[in-house]
């Protein structure tokens, strides 16, 4: 059995169908890719599996279990952490301090420890800061941790968001257009980023309008208009689907034989915000 | 990803200047020091207006230390706070004069009615954000004062009156010296407890919920408990406060707990600079004992406090004492280079 399991979930603004009975799986350890021209529902299907919005229909087990009427740091603590399309850093609190919020449900230490300074507070701050500096290590966040995450550079925000993502060790990342706003070379590192976390047995789902990206990278692509999958399968398979020609370029069939390979080069189109 | 290296980008121009002072107000010292000040401050002023001032000023300091745990640190803004302190006078007080207790006695019920007080205000506000949390809290304080000031168990507007004076040990703590000491040392108790607390986890839990909730529910933190943990300790940390309050007056009446009350506790934060413990103490001693230096000026007593708390915070907005911005100890070096996902719990 898949490690999430999503099945005709729907989301309702009042009249608006954000997600209309979105179905897809993602297996332990892969790497999948949901794009989509904007609007097409991608983000809310990712605030309906973490909780932030309360789905209308449809479910989404996790690990076997039923996530959809569960808080977020409920959701977030079973083993599915995110991160946010407009970076959602504590912009006052330093680059270490921001990686030590995924150790919360780690560390073992209750109020009268930290009255008290009891050996298990120590510890467990001992503990709490060394994992936050692997994991900056981990994802490549050189330069200095102690100053405040609002002062640094976008691409290294973006990594600070991704360690602070991990640090909860997660079985499954969900990433919101990690690549937005990122330049050449902090793509390709960005690439080696997702497949090293691949590595730590951590399945990664990822939106992305950056179709360089998404083939490179997955090895199953989701494609979603107006709230439905309406494709699903390895990228070369995809990318070659007339459904997603035609939800990408609209409905010509004259030309759709011909623009296959615009797609690759889709994000002209699909706005790459 | 970093294609430019940040150290050029640091700047901190006064650095040599600052550092012998960083160096110690950053050390575990501060705490230490400032409480020998205050044990010493007696045998350099020794009148009873002196010590009943600066006794004042110390239970001050706690009332500060525990709204800027729920203002400072968790960011919810509470424009009732004096009620807190009020749970705790009454509790007390009645317990003292209407049932024999000793106040030492009356402490555990004063924490237990707190929490009980915090809990009633947390748990149907908190889904409340900002603004609007700030308008109930205030109504929640004026409920109090007014609840107070009707009920005949709380003596109505005159209040209570004959409330004993703490004992420890068999030393009554009558005499003005003996309850600056004793003052001082449980609101340093305070000041040491609200700051372990706010570097600990839940400490941090606190802070991210201040800078962005929902980043902070998505890295498994319930922003609903941990909200309503900050106002029960808030709450037990101010009533414990209106426990001294009322010994110390030996009378409490609803008079003592207004929304101005509440206003010049939260001035007090603001001013010392919020989310930083030594600026809550600071800001507090200020505001107590300001009006103190200033009433030679007699009936431009107030005047002259409204000025110059205007001026403070027009050229220092980010308070007298702001909370440290950097971590100057964030080493680089760890033992273990691949983080240790998946061999289970690193804490054993």
């Amino acid at each position: 059995m898949s490690l999430l399991e999503v099945r005709n979930l729907e989301l309702r603004f009042g009249g608006v169908i954000a997600v209309d009975g979105l179905t897809f799986s993602v297996g332990d350890g892969e790497i999948v890719s949901v794009i989509g021209p904007n609007g097409a529902g991608k983000t809310s299907a990712f605030n309906c599996i973490t909780g932030f919005y309360r789905a209308t229909g449809g479910s989404a087990r996790f690990a076997g279990r039923e996530v959809t009427k569960d808080r977020p740091s409920r959701i977030a603590a079973s083993g599915i952490a995110r991160t946010f399309q407009n970076l959602r850093l504590f912009p006052e609190l330093t680059v270490v301090d921001n990686v030590r919020a995924g150790l919360h449900t780690q560390l073992r230490e209750n109020v009268f420890d930290a009255l008290l300074h009891t050996p298990r507070y120590r510890r467990a701050e001992q503990f709490c800061s060394d994992e936050s500096h692997r994991w900056l290590d981990f994802v490549g966040m050189t330069g200095d941790r102690g100053r405040l995450v609002r002062n640094l550079p976008y691409g290294d925000q973006r990594l600070v968001e991704i360690a602070r993502a991990l640090a909860t060790r997660p079985k499954l990342l969900l990433l919101d257009e990690p690549g937005a706003g990122l330049n050449h070379g902090e793509k390709a590192r960005l690439i080696d980023l997702i497949r090293r976390i691949k590595k730590l047995a951590v399945a990664v789902v990822l939106i992305e309008h950056d179709m360089g990206l998404v083939m490179k990278i997955s090895e199953r692509v989701v494609v979603l208009n107006y709230g439905k999958a309406i494709a699903d399968g390895p990228p070369e398979q995809v990318k070659r689907d007339p459904a997603v020609i035609e939800a990408y370029l609209g409905p010509d069939e004259e030309t759709s034989q011909s623009v296959g390979t615009d797609v690759e080069r889709g994000d002209t189109h699909a706005g790459g915000s | 990803m970093a294609a430019v290296a940040p150290t050029s980008r640091s700047r901190r121009p006064d650095r040599r200047a600052s550092n012998l002072i960083t160096a110690f107000t950053d050390s575990r010292w501060l705490g230490p020091v400032a409480f020998v000040l205050a044990i010493g401050f007696p045998f350099a002023y020794s009148s009873n207006y002196a010590l009943s001032v600066t006794t004042s000023a110390a239970v001050f300091v706690m009332l500060a230390v525990g709204l800027n745990i729920v203002v400072g640190y968790c960011g919810l803004l509470d424009l009732g706070y004096a009620a807190f302190f009020a749970v705790g006078a009454y509790v007390s007080g009645i317990l003292a004069t209407q049932h024999g207790f000793s106040m030492v006695e009356t402490i555990p019920f004063v924490i237990l009615a707190t929490i009980v007080a915090g809990l009633i205000i947390g748990t149907p506000t908190l889904r409340l954000r900002s603004d609007y949390l700030a308008i109930v809290t205030l109504g929640f304080g004026e409920i109090i004062r007014v609840t107070a000031n009707n009920l005949d168990i709380t003596g109505g507007p005159s209040g209570i009156y004959g409330i004993p004076s703490f004992e420890l040990f068999g030393y009554s703590l009558t005499d003005q010296r003996r309850l600056y000491y004793f003052t001082v040392c449980v609101a340093a108790l305070a000041v040491a407890g609200a700051s372990r607390l706010g570097r600990s986890k839940l400490g941090r839990a606190w802070r991210f919920i201040r800078e962005d909730e929902d980043a902070a529910e998505a890295m498994g933190i319930n922003t609903y408990t941990t909200k309503i943990a900050a106002y029960v300790v808030g709450a037990v940390w101010g009533g414990l406060a209106g426990t001294l309050f009322a010994s110390q007056l030996s009378a409490v009446s609803p008079a003592s707990f207004t929304f101005l009350y509440s206003a010049l506790v939260l001035m007090a934060v603001v001013l010392g600079g919020m989310g930083s413990m030594p600026g809550a103490v600071l800001g507090a001693i200020f505001i107590s004992l300001a009006p103190e230096v200033l009433r030679d000026l007699s009936k431009y007593q107030y005047f002259a406090f409204g000025i110059f708390l205007i001026v403070v915070m027009l050229f220092r907005q980010q308070g007298l004492w702001p909370a440290r911005a950097v971590e100057r100890d964030a080493r680089r070096d760890v033992p273990d280079v691949e983080p240790t996902l998946a061999d289970g719990d690193g804490l054993r």
